[in-house]
C-alpha cells in the first residue's frame, strides 16, 4: 500500500474517533438533562398539585376579612364620625389617615383632628369607645396616659368652639368639703337643712331621721371614728361632700322672692288668645259646683 | 499520487480539525445545560417542600372566619352599649 494510502486510512480513523468521542459525550450530558428534567417536572407537579385549592382558600380568607374590614371601619364612624374616626386611626397609625377608610373615599381628603397629641392609644380607645370609661390617672405600667392638669384644655382646643373664649378662672363655687369654713358631721348633713326641734315638731316624727342621718356614727356611718369603718382610707369626707349651710345665693343677682308677688292669672296666665277670637264660653252655662256654693253658703 | 497526498493532507488539515470544532461545541452546550437543569430541579423541589404547609391555609380560613364572627358579635354589642356620634 502506498504511503498515501495510509495516511489516508489514519485520517478517517482519527476523525471517527473524534466523532465516537463528541459523541458520546453530548449523549452523555443530554441524558443528564433528562434525568434533571425528569426531577424538575415531578417537583412542578408537586407544586401544581399543592397550590391547586389556594385559590379558592385565600378567596374565601379575604372575603371574610373584607367583611370584617366593613364592620369595624362601618362601627368607627358610626359611633365617632368620620373626622374623629380618621383622627383616631391617625393617633394610633401616624400617617395612615393619608390612605382613608376603604369604604370612605370622603375620609382620605379630611385633615384628622390631632387627638393623638392628647391622649396615648389606650386612653383614647378607653375615652372615645366608653365616653364614661374610667381613665387611669397613671398607667400601671408607664407614663401617665393623661395629662390630668392640662389634659382637659388641650382636648377641648383640638375643637374650635365659643366656650374657649370664656374667662380661664370663673367665680368659684362656695366652699365645700373638707376646707369648708363650716364641719358638719356627715351622718347629720346629707343635703337640705339639718331639721331643729321646731321643724321636727311641725314636720313630725319623721324628720327625725334626717337629724339622726342615714346610719348614725355608732352604727358605721361615714364620720364614725377610723377604725369602725371600711379599709378605703380614700372615702373621707372630701370625698362623700357636704352641703355649705350658707344662705349666700349661688348666682350673683340672687334669687328675687318678690318675682310672683304681682302675677296675675288672669292677665299672666294662660295661652295666647289671637285678638277677635271668639272666648271659648262651652263651661259659661254650667251652674256652680256644689262644694263652691258650700265654701259661699258657709262663708 | 499527487491527488491522494492532497486529499489526505485536507483531511488532516480541514475537514478534521472543523469536525472537531463543530463537535466540541455541541459538547459544551450540552454540558453547560446540565448545572442549569440541576438548579431548576433543586429549586423546583425547594418550591414542592415549602408549598406542604399549605393546608394550614385550611386551618388559618378557619380560624380567620371564627374571627370576623367574634368581631361582629363585639362589633355589634358596642353597636348597642356605645352611642352613635352626633350629627355635625
Amino acid at each position: 500500500m502506498p504511503a498515501a494510502g495510509v495516511v489516508l486510512i489514519v485520517a478517517v480513523v482519527l476523525i471517527v474517533l473524534a466523532l465516537v468521542y463528541y459523541l458520546v459525550s453530548t449523549i452523555v450530558a443530554l441524558r443528564q438533562i433528562t434525568t434533571g428534567l425528569d426531577a424538575a417536572i415531578a417537583s412542578v407537579g408537586e407544586i401544581v398539585e399543592k397550590t391547586a385549592p389556594v385559590e379558592a382558600v385565600v378567596k374565601d380568607i379575604n372575603r371574610n376579612l373584607d367583611a370584617g374590614v366593613d364592620l369595624l371601619e362601618g362601627l368607627l364612624v358610626k359611633k365617632a364620625g368620620l373626622r374623629d374616626a380618621m383622627g383616631l386611626v391617625d393617633g394610633l397609625y401616624p400617617g395612615a389617615a393619608a390612605d382613608g377608610l376603604r369604604n370612605f373615599p370622603d375620609s382620605s381628603t379630611l385633615k384628622p383632628p390631632r387627638i393623638a397629641e392628647v391622649y396615648t392609644k389606650g386612653t383614647l380607645t378607653l375615652a372615645r369607645l366608653g365616653r364614661e370609661a374610667p381613665i387611669a390617672a397613671v398607667s400601671p405600667s408607664g407614663p401617665v396616659l393623661r395629662n390630668v392638669e392640662g389634659g382637659s384644655l388641650d382636648a377641648r382646643s383640638l375643637y374650635p368652639e365659643t366656650r374657649q373664649a370664656r374667662p380661664e378662672r370663673l367665680p368659684r363655687s362656695p366652699v365645700i368639703g373638707t376646707n369648708a369654713p363650716v364641719q358638719y358631721p356627715p351622718s347629720e348633713q346629707r343635703g337640705g337643712t339639718t331639721p331643729d326641734d321646731a321643724e321636727i315638731g311641725e314636720k313630725g316624727p319623721w324628720a327625725e331621721t334626717a337629724a339622726e342621718g342615714i346610719v348614725p356614727a355608732e352604727l358605721g356611718g361615714s364620720d364614725a371614728p377610723r377604725e369602725l369603718l371600711a379599709d378605703d382610707p380614700e372615702l373621707d369626707s372630701s370625698a362623700l361632700g357636704e352641703t355649705t349651710e350658707s344662705d349666700a345665693p349661688a348666682t350673683e343677682s340672687g334669687i328675687d322672692r318678690s318675682a310672683g308677688d304681682e302675677a296675675d292669672a288672669t292677665s299672666d296666665g294662660g295661652p295666647e288668645v289671637p285678638e277677635g277670637a271668639e272666648p271659648d264660653l262651652k263651661d259659661a252655662a254650667a251652674p256652680p259646683r256644689q262644694v263652691d256654693v258650700d265654701v259661699d253658703e258657709g262663708s | 499520487m499527487t491527488l491522494w497526498w492532497i486529499g489526505d493532507v485536507l483531511l488532516l488539515v480541514a475537514v478534521l480539525p472543523v469536525v472537531v470544532y463543530l463537535l466540541k461545541g455541541v459538547l459544551d452546550a450540552a454540558r453547560g445545560i446540565v448545572p442549569s437543569v440541576r438548579r431548576i430541579g433543586a429549586a423546583a423541589e425547594a418550591g414542592s417542600r415549602d408549598l406542604d404547609a399549605v393546608p394550614l391555609l385550611l386551618t388559618t380560613q378557619a380560624r380567620v372566619k371564627e374571627t370576623v364572627e367574634v368581631v361582629a358579635n363585639y362589633g355589634g354589642s358596642l353597636d348597642v352599649i356605645v352611642d352613635d356620634a352626633e350629627e355635625d
